[in-house]
């Protein structure tokens, strides 16, 4: 964990909306990815997080701010990034439906990627369609199929096979698992952790599933509005939640047995709903559902301040 | 290997058998599809079919000019004392041609113009296409074949030519429709975001689903097309005599009606039933497609 294979430094997407007024969907986030590591980037629905994967990707061009992979500066467009780049960092997107072509054998979907990138490739890597087949765990006997004829978490598993066809550094995954049966959920995890370790794969993973992230990710980053409130190591993010946000969020995992339920933070009810990002509230974006709020709050946007290594908050109650 | 049987899943002959299958649930598209292949079996061996195969050029033979139909002449003869039966058999051949030659040009060429402004949409690239299909699209199709065909000299060639040069757009507008929504998939993005070239995303990526109403719109339009060709060659502007055209026959035969029906009646109706056949069988295609889309 020296340099990190990918960093965003105030990261901000606007979409034109009405006449002069913008979606402000990413609002200034910084964050940075190592290698070999799971970055939990989790929200709720509209809070920004798949703005992030796209932009990061080049799906969107940034309004603001640097995307910096290795140090490079790659905010543009993906018509702009270099071939490299383009196999370096790869998405898996939420619904496997739509992201496998039904007219398209696996073998077909899966040879693109290994005939456009065939320069990065190093000895035992897998370099046939039927190889990542079995790499992902599914028998190669799926090659001459057609996505049809496969469960969801088998297309899934496809779909992860084909971003890391190019052998990427970065995988964004986004929701990979939210179209899922839970039972289906595990066998996927299982898979990506699996060839995480074989790979030294990174991944921002993003999720609306906090428990899911207490397994899966080294890191966990919460967004609201369009802004990062807190990132910790997943054990410190668990146990000792900073940000009212996070605690609210926290508390509302339901839990099965008593012991869960004293390890979670004190129940904090909060109103409302979240925002629209077009006319984000002045001040702390949070203010507004937030029980601890202070007149400050509803002035000044607090800045992100490190409490502990690696355990970063924006709020002004630290 | 028990799982080696799976490998022929969706293979092509088994493909084609499920397709046949569904296709002869629904008679009258059987009935089509016989149709169709009578009639290219009939274009094909047309000098093995027609009872007089000479008079499908320059023959005259006054002796037997002008016959009602009957079992020698199961069409009749013409005033020159052509067997018209015979000439109609010839004139599937390059009323058959007419079609093939037409679709195979303008589908291809259509579809690819339509799929490259619909991926590019919003470029320059699409508003040239999009206004030039829009300019051949606000004049009815058979005026402007009418007004080029008009315009050169008028044989088999040209007139091909002609309707194909009116007929791309219709299909450029059929993909443009669907390459704009295609656009959206994930796996476009997904293979526009690994550097794949717009060549490879619209042949490689788009082009196979966009086949099926494609393939079902030129079945359909095969008759149209001979329909339109027929109207040409009706004003004289197809094929040209001694060799036999449906629609020249129909002209020279209606200067005899009603007294020698035989001469107009037979090339109509030959022209109803490859229009009425292709039309079928392109019906049948479509509920194929539709229920095969649903699978």
């Amino acid at each position: 964990m020296d340099i990190p294979i990918l960093k965003l430094s105030m990261l901000k997407k606007y979409f034109p909306y009405k006449k002069g007024s913008f979606v402000k969907a990413v609002d200034g986030v910084s964050l940075e990815i190592f290698r070999g590591e799971t970055l939990g980037l989790v929200g709720e629905s509209g809070s920004g997080k798949s703005t992030v994967a796209y932009t990061i990707v080049g799906m969107y061009e940034p309004t603001k701010g640097q995307i910096l992979y290795n140090d490079q500066d790659i905010s543009s467009l993906y018509k702009f990034r270099s071939n490299e780049i383009k196999g370096k960092i790869r998405i898996v997107f939420q619904d496997p439906n739509s992201s496998l072509n039904p007219r398209r054998t696996i073998r077909q979907i899966l040879f693109t990627p290994l005939k456009l990138h065939k320069n990065d490739r190093y000895k035992g890597f897998p370099a046939s369609p039927e190889a990542l087949l079995e790499e992902v765990g599914l028998s190669s006997i799926y090659a001459y199929r057609f996505s049809r004829s496969l469960s969801g978490g088998e297309r899934q598993l496809v779909a992860i096979a084909h971003a890391i066809a190019t052998n990427p550094d970065l995988v964004l995954l986004d929701e990979p698992t939210s179209a899922l049966d839970v039972s289906i959920q595990a066998k996927v995890i299982n898979r990506l952790m699996d060839l995480q370790n074989r790979y030294k794969l990174s991944y921002l993973f993003i999720t609306h599933d906090l428990s899911l992230m207490r397994n899966v990710a080294h890191r966990v980053a919460i967004m609201y509005l369009g802004k990062i409130c807190e990132i910790a190591r997943t054990k410190e993010f668990f146990e000792k939640p900073l940000h009212p946000y996070t605690q609210m969020l926290l508390s509302s995992i339901p839990v099965v047995t008593d012991e869960e339920e004293q390890l979670k933070p004190k129940k904090i009810t909060s109103r409302g709903e979240i925002p629209s990002p077009v006319n984000i509230p002045p001040g702390c974006s949070f203010h507004l559902r937030c029980p601890f709020a202070t007149d400050q709050c509803k002035k000044l946007d607090p800045d992100m301040k490190e409490l502990e290594a690696h355990h970063y908050v924006r709020c002004h109650l630290y | 290997m028990n799982d080696k049987r799976c490998d022929n899943f969706g293979s092509f002959s088994d493909k084609t058998r499920r397709a046949w299958y569904r296709l002869s649930k629904n008679k009258l598209s059987v009935v089509g599809f016989v149709g169709v292949v009578v009639i290219v079996l009939a274009a094909i061996f047309a000098p093995f079919i027609a009872p007089y195969p000479t008079h499908a050029g320059k023959v005259v033979d006054f002796l037997n000019a002008n016959q009602p139909p009957s079992l020698a002449h199961l069409c009749g003869t013409d005033p020159m004392g052509r067997d018209v039966f015979s000439r109609i058999i010839f004139a599937l051949r390059s009323t058959l041609l007419m079609g093939v030659v037409v679709l195979s040009i303008s589908v291809p060429f259509g579809t690819t113009m339509g799929l490259i402004a619909g991926y590019f949409q919003g470029s320059l690239i699409d508003s040239l296409i999009t206004r030039l299909t829009d300019i051949f699209l606000a004049v009815p199709p058979l005026i402007l074949a009418l007004s080029v065909a008009a315009l050169l000299k008028p044989n088999l060639m040209n007139a091909m030519l002609a309707i194909t040069i009116t007929w791309w757009t219709w299909y450029a507008r059929l993909a443009y429709g669907m390459a704009v929504t295609l656009n959206r998939e994930y796996y476009v993005r997904s293979a526009q975001l690994l550097g794949a070239s717009w060549m490879h995303i619209i042949f490689k990526e788009m082009l196979p689903n966009c086949l099926s109403p494609i393939l079902t719109k030129m079945t359909l339009d095969m008759g149209i097309v001979i329909m339109t060709a027929a109207a040409l060659s009706f004003v004289g502007l197809g094929e040209q005599p001694p060799t036999p055209a449906l629609g020249t026959m129909i002209s020279d035969g209606a200067k005899y009606m009603p007294t020698q029906w035989w001469l107009t009646v037979f090339p109509a109706l030959a022209i109803m039933i490859i229009v009425l056949s292709f039309n079928l069988l392109g019906d049948g295609f479509r509920d194929l497609f539709s229920t095969e889309e649903k699978q």
